[in-house]
């Protein structure tokens, strides 16, 4: 039987596409060919407002890139910030922070899995059992910082503010719940057979591929590779946590979700060592100004986010904006290996392995 | 067995199904007949006196009264809260706002002859249609003049209802977030709670207002 060839649409606006971002696909039949992943949809031009901003101002503009992880954003500018300029942070600031990008890297796995999943078509109800943890979350960062997603919270030097008193109490019960949580959401999908079917043995990533085209996070610690950057080049206090790196085996969609959901086990274990550690003080030294002013020179900080490595490369011109600010965007560089994922795979494979990536395409266009 | 995980989940779903439920209704929940008196704090016989329609509501459950979230001391809420007698017009808001939004025009002038009060404030008007609540203009101000508030119901149709001038940021009720103003929490001030107003210019500050000779012995005799 003679078949033709179909290319279509598919975005920028469509449910399953998290954002704005367009692909062009060939078919034959339900069969994919060809991927062209198109992107720009929502290039706001972040680097260069950076340029004309001061760098405390610069944290703002930060939080918009990865719109599920602000956290984690803050912390690797912060980090770059201060290697630029030679700030040392005071340790209760320190603490704080890691406490705060932990509980991030929970909202952010939580919403990869729930988006993973209702992808699959299980329609809402693990997402919505997801976004409720992510909610508590949220409601933990108001009271911290004032705003649950668009956060700001940290400054060079530290945080800018220390946690209120009542926040300390919200966090025990947060954590003495989430793993009975995390029990339901194990009992719901991991065993579930049509969720098996669906994802294992789909768009395998090999472990060499991974590493040729430097994917990071959770996705390469999927197929099997044991690179975290907590653990192989520590930043801020993360030499004094011990906690596990779960990897995956076969690379397949299940083993991406598998991995995510064992990581927020391991940050719920991490926060629980910060609070062991953590001790009074102050927030932020006092001699950091208000108008960081560094040297002439230039920096580069990777920390591992929820999506994978990422880091500010920041140029000092010494005046009192960056000379250049360049993102190293985790969910761009991960998003390059979709088209050799899912060649040969089916359409309903396509979004379910778009969901795996985990991207968010505020960080992809930035 | 093939469909032990479906049941296992269905079983979940069953569990949570039952559990305590999670959703805040804003602005309006439907409640019975004592959730109704509970919130008018009114006896059964004088709720059906006054009212009597809402009553025969309630007794079928959907008598609606507001609910609200909660909300953090510090959650940046959107009407700005500003203490005329604080500020000085030395603009350091409008510098330090990444996006610019904030307009202030001064006069020097005419209503304290004390150092650094003596600028009549003409303009000051933040346009909140451009603003993303960051909350710099906030940390930068160093007479804790200007403040976030706590509201977040200012939808509007047009653009220019979004800008606050100067003479609603005047008259407006003040309920100031306590973010970046530790003086507050120090005093455990709560803004969503009843009679929370402030009206004290003096009760927001980080410290007193200095002395006359306190302003002399600093800006005159040391100098």
């Amino acid at each position: 039987m003679s078949t033709e060839l179909v290319t279509m649409n598919i975005g920028p606006i469509h449910p399953s596409t998290h954002g704005v971002f367009r692909m062009r696909v060939t078919f034959d039949g339900e069969t994919i060919i060809d991927a062209e992943p198109i992107i720009g949809y929502l290039h706001r031009g972040s680097e260069k407002l950076a340029e004309e901003r001061t760098y405390t101002q610069v944290v703002t503009l930060t939080d918009r890139m990865d719109y599920t992880a602000s956290m984690t954003n803050n912390q690797a500018y912060i980090l770059s910030v201060e290697k630029l300029s030679g700030i040392t942070p005071s340790e209760r600031g320190v603490w704080l922070r890691m406490i705060a990008s932990e509980l991030q890297r929970i909202a952010a796995h939580s919403v990869a899995i729930g988006f993973l999943i209702n992808d699959l078509g299980a329609w809402h109800t693990p997402l919505l059992y997801l976004l409720r943890e992510r909610e508590k979350i949220l409601e933990l960062f108001e009271m911290m910082c004032g705003a649950r997603i668009t956060n700001s919270y940290l400054r060079p030097g530290g945080v800018f503010m220390d946690a209120p008193d009542e926040f300390w109490p919200s966090l025990n019960r947060f954590l003495d719940e989430m793993p009975n949580r995390l029990d339901d959401i194990e009992n719901l999908l991991t065993d579930n057979e049509i969720i098996l079917a669906r994802t294992q043995n789909v768009a395998i990533l090999d472990k060499n591929d991974a590493i040729n085209a430097s994917i990071t996070g959770p996705m390469l610690r999927a197929s099997g590779v044991d690179w975290d950057l907590r653990h192989r080049n520590p930043y801020d206090y993360y030499e004094k946590i011990s906690f596990r790196r779960p990897l995956g085996t076969v690379g397949d969609n299940n083993d991406r979700y598998l991995v995510r959901l064992h990581e927020i086990r391991e940050s719920l274990k991490i926060v629980e060592q910060c609070l062991d550690l953590i001790e009074p003080g102050p927030v932020q030294p006092e001699e950091v100004p208000f108008l960081v002013r560094p040297p002439k020179g230039e920096s580069y900080v990777p920390i591992e986010a929820p999506k994978g490595e990422l880091g500010f490369y920041l140029v000092s011109d010494g005046g009192i904006s960056p000379f250049r600010c360049h993102v190293r965007a985790p969910s761009l560089i991960n998003l390059t290996l979709l088209r050799d994922m899912v060649i040969g795979y089916k359409i309903a494979d396509l979004f379910v392995t778009f969901g795996s990536i985990d991207v968010n395409m505020g960080e992809v266009d930035r | 067995m093939f469909g032990i995980g479906l049941l296992k989940g269905l079983f979940t779903t069953l569990k949570n199904l039952l559990g305590p439920v999670f959703t805040v209704q804003y602005p309006n929940k439907k409640v019975g007949l004592i959730g109704a008196l509970k919130f008018h704090k009114k006896s059964p016989l004088e709720f059906l006196r006054t009212q009597p329609n809402e009553f025969i509501k309630s007794l079928a459950g959907l008598h609606e009264v507001p609910e609200y979230p909660s909300q953090a001391p510090r959650f940046r809420g959107q009407d700005f809260n500003w203490f005329e007698d604080r500020c000085t017009g030395c603009a350091s808001c409008a510098k330090y706002c990444p996006l610019g939004i904030i307009k202030i025009e001064t006069t020097p002038g005419s209503r304290d002859e004390k150092e650094g009060s003596s600028y009549d404030i003409d303009v000051f008007d933040i346009d909140i249609g451009r603003c993303m609540f960051c909350g710099l203009c906030v940390e930068a101000c160093p007479f804790d003049a200007l403040h976030m508030g706590s509201g977040f119901e200012r939808a509007n149709e047009k653009r220019k209802g979004l800008v606050i001038p100067v003479d609603e940021l005047r008259t407006a009720i003040k309920t100031p977030s306590t973010w970046f103003r530790p003086q507050m929490e120090d005093k455990n001030y709560k803004p969503k709670e009843k009679g929370a107003e402030i009206k004290d210019w003096h009760d927001v500050g980080r410290h007193e207002q200095p002395s006359d000779e306190e302003l002399t012995e600093k800006w005159v005799n040391e100098r």
